[in-house]
């Protein structure tokens, strides 16, 4: 996060290149590892850890990134994301059922791209209105969506059930339904969105997107498209959450359901960045893991230390109570979340090191 | 024509009930710009806790006393633990802090009181009775005398008292109320204090019309559209608010809902906030300009 500011006023000196060119390739080098041995999971992990961790880890970072754009970088607040998720979903089963010419990436982006048109339609509102008023126009989307998908059968061709079976996911003849498969097509997924999401948020778009949430009417001042500005803050947040949608239902759930993106999906996300760490692309992943790990965590606690003797439902109160306590901790403490505090104890550590 | 004013009548009795709930939120939003997000959490503990008291054996007005003892020290522990430290922070950030009280406070009254759905009987027939040729029921008539009271007893509170007019001074302007020596945070205690007396009445009210349970939480999404039809700042406008949308729901569940195929009702409330919103910010009685850009 730091890094972003430093960038510019240490490119002027050369003793400032070099030291960040190192700190570049450092940096880029340790994210070639990273990816590869998260592509080399599905070698060692079995099926339960791809199905119930690391996939819905993945979509949930992809979730967190989205409305972090909107949220941490554009400061514009949202309670639509589970909406959103919806219209992905929906798009993109449609598109994969009506179009099934088209191959599963150009599916998923268009269907990214339905939800981002979406997004920029329920983000008129913040032309004229902003902070938690604007928090009750994105709540008026999320309720106007659920009620849509459910309402009107053509979304989900006509299934009787509420819930539908997700087509078959296949790209270039590779069947991709396997839990190794899914889990690939996750990961890329992911690895394409946030790499062009961590472009985007230090190129021109990025920077008019903290003007605007560090101050409006200065922005506006200066020459800086606001309203233009904001609904693209709207789209791109809308499309990557659309994307997650669209994963979450085929690559995780397995099934397009208009339940598991209702009102506490769009709370869940909206803690996943507090505890990450808004205007942080690292703290989506930080926060997602938090948001996944922490409750089979504390279910492997129930059973295991307790004995199962801690009825689910009273583990389920206190990861509430738990979350509710993190959130109001965060807040006070720590605004800019896990990856801030990653931050600071890593340059501690070095400074430390050095010594 | 007798069934238009019948389902009116319905929806505008029913609106009184949002307007109960929606009282807690005018007053804190009053006193400290917070939009208390718990304040349905307050209304879920005020009727769990009071319906587990009465469980016990315990006499009905001991109970209510009780609970209300409880509910102000949830007050002043909200006061002092999350909004002390977050004094001076930007609006939205203290949304976010009372968005997580509420899930601690659901949590815990939970954890300690149970999940399960209780039964409260006030000791108010249900029955509908005809006033003119149109079915009213008696249940919704004790609740919107109830609001009636609250809502005088509040003005009475916030006009002629010297804690009441602290208060609208702190509301004015807080940095000339501190320099005159009235104390910030002990009136932000009591009046997160009075909230919970608002919420344990609302509590009493929706937990003996739908049972007390987890559901009545959710009666702080329909508080929100009321909220911003009404204005943030007035009680009136809650009153009014919650009569919009009370008669709005029900005649678009009735008249637009057999066009669109029904349950219209979940977001209908909050298009039409949507729409004020966009034509009139603060409400039809709100008066702190909120921000616009």
């Amino acid at each position: 996060m730091s890094a972003i500011g430093t960038e510019t006023i240490e490119g002027f000196g050369p003793s400032g290149v070099t030291a960040q060119s190192t700190r570049d390739r450092l940096r880029a080098g340790s994210v070639g590892v990273l990816l590869a041995a998260l592509a080399s999971i599905p070698l060692v992990a079995n099926d339960y850890w791809l199905n119930a961790v690391l996939i819905p880890f993945l979509i949930m970072s992809l979730t967190a990134l989205g409305l972090n754009l909107l949220m941490g970088y554009a400061g514009q607040a949202s309670l639509g994301s589970g909406g959103f998720m919806s219209v992905g979903a929906y798009a993109t089963y449609n598109l994969l059922l009506r179009l099934p010419e088209l191959p599963l990436p150009v599916s998923l982006l268009l269907g990214g791209i339905i939800s981002g048109l979406v997004g920029v339609v329920a983000g008129l509102p913040s032309l004229r209105i902003k902070g938690f008023y604007l928090v009750a126009s994105t709540l008026a989307t999320q309720f106007l969506l659920e009620w849509l998908f459910n309402q009107y059968g053509w979304f989900s061709n006509y299934s009787t059930s509420s819930s539908i079976s997700a087509p078959r996911l296949a790209f270039l003849g590779h069947d991709l339904s396997s839990p190794a498969g899914r889990y690939l097509l996750t990961l890329a997924t992911v690895v394409v969105v946030t790499a062009v999401a961590a472009r985007l948020v230090r190129s021109q778009t990025g920077r008019t997107w903290m003007a605007i949430r560090d101050m409006d009417t200065a922005a506006s001042v200066i020459g800086i498209p606001v309203s233009a500005g904001k609904l693209k803050a709207f789209f791109v947040s809308s499309l990557v959450i659309g994307i997650a949608g669209a994963l979450w239902a085929f690559a995780y759930l397995g099934t397009v359901d208009a339940r598991s993106f209702n009102l506490d999906r769009s709370f869940q996300i909206m803690f996943a960045i507090i505890i990450g760490g808004m205007g942080s692309i690292r703290g989506n992943f930080l926060g997602a893991a938090f948001m996944i790990f922490l409750p089979i965590q504390l279910d492997h606690l129930g059973s295991g230390v307790f004995g199962g003797a801690v009825d689910p439902g009273q583990l389920e109160n206190f990861q509430k109570a738990l979350f509710g306590a993190l959130i109001v901790w965060f807040l006070i403490k720590e605004p800019r979340g896990l990856a801030a505090l990653l931050s600071r104890a890593w340059t501690q550590l070095v400074s430390r090191i050095n010594r | 024509m007798s069934f238009f004013i019948e389902t009116l009548v319905g929806g505008l009795l029913a609106g009184v009930m949002y307007s109960l709930v929606v009282i807690g939120f005018v007053l804190v939003f009053k006193a400290s710009g917070v939009f208390n997000f718990a304040q349905g959490s307050m209304v879920l503990c005020a009727a769990l806790t009071f319906v587990t008291l009465r469980d016990k054996g315990i006499d009905f007005w001991l109970a209510a006393l009780i609970t209300l003892a409880v509910m102000v020290l949830i007050a002043i522990a909200v006061e002092r633990v999350v909004l002390r430290p977050l004094v001076n922070r930007p609006q939205i950030t203290l949304f976010m802090a009372t968005l997580g009280v509420s899930f601690v406070i659901e949590g815990l009254a939970q954890i300690v009181m149970g999940a399960s759905v209780h039964e409260l009987d006030l000791g108010i027939v249900d029955t509908p009775i005809e006033i003119g040729g149109v079915q009213v029921s008696q249940f919704d008539l004790v609740a919107a005398g109830t609001a009636g009271i609250l809502v005088v007893a509040l003005s009475i509170f916030f006009n002629r008292t010297r804690v009441g007019i602290a208060l609208r001074a702190i509301a004015d302007d807080p940095q000339a109320a501190l320099s005159i020596g009235i104390r910030l945070q002990t009136l932000w205690q009591i009046v997160w204090g009075v909230a919970g007396f608002v919420s344990l009445v609302a509590g009493l009210l929706w937990g003996a019309r739908q049972g007390v349970q987890f559901a009545l939480t959710l009666v702080v999404l329909k508080a929100l559209p009321v909220l911003i039809i009404g204005g943030f700042t007035s009680i009136t406008g809650a009153i009014v608010g919650g009569l919009i949308v009370g008669a709005g729901d029900s005649l678009a569940e009735i008249y637009l809902g057999s066009l669109l195929g029904g349950s219209v009702s979940t977001w209908f409330s909050y298009v039409l906030a949507v729409a004020f919103l966009l034509v009139r910010p603060a409400g039809l009685f709100g008066e702190a300009p909120i921000e616009r850009i």
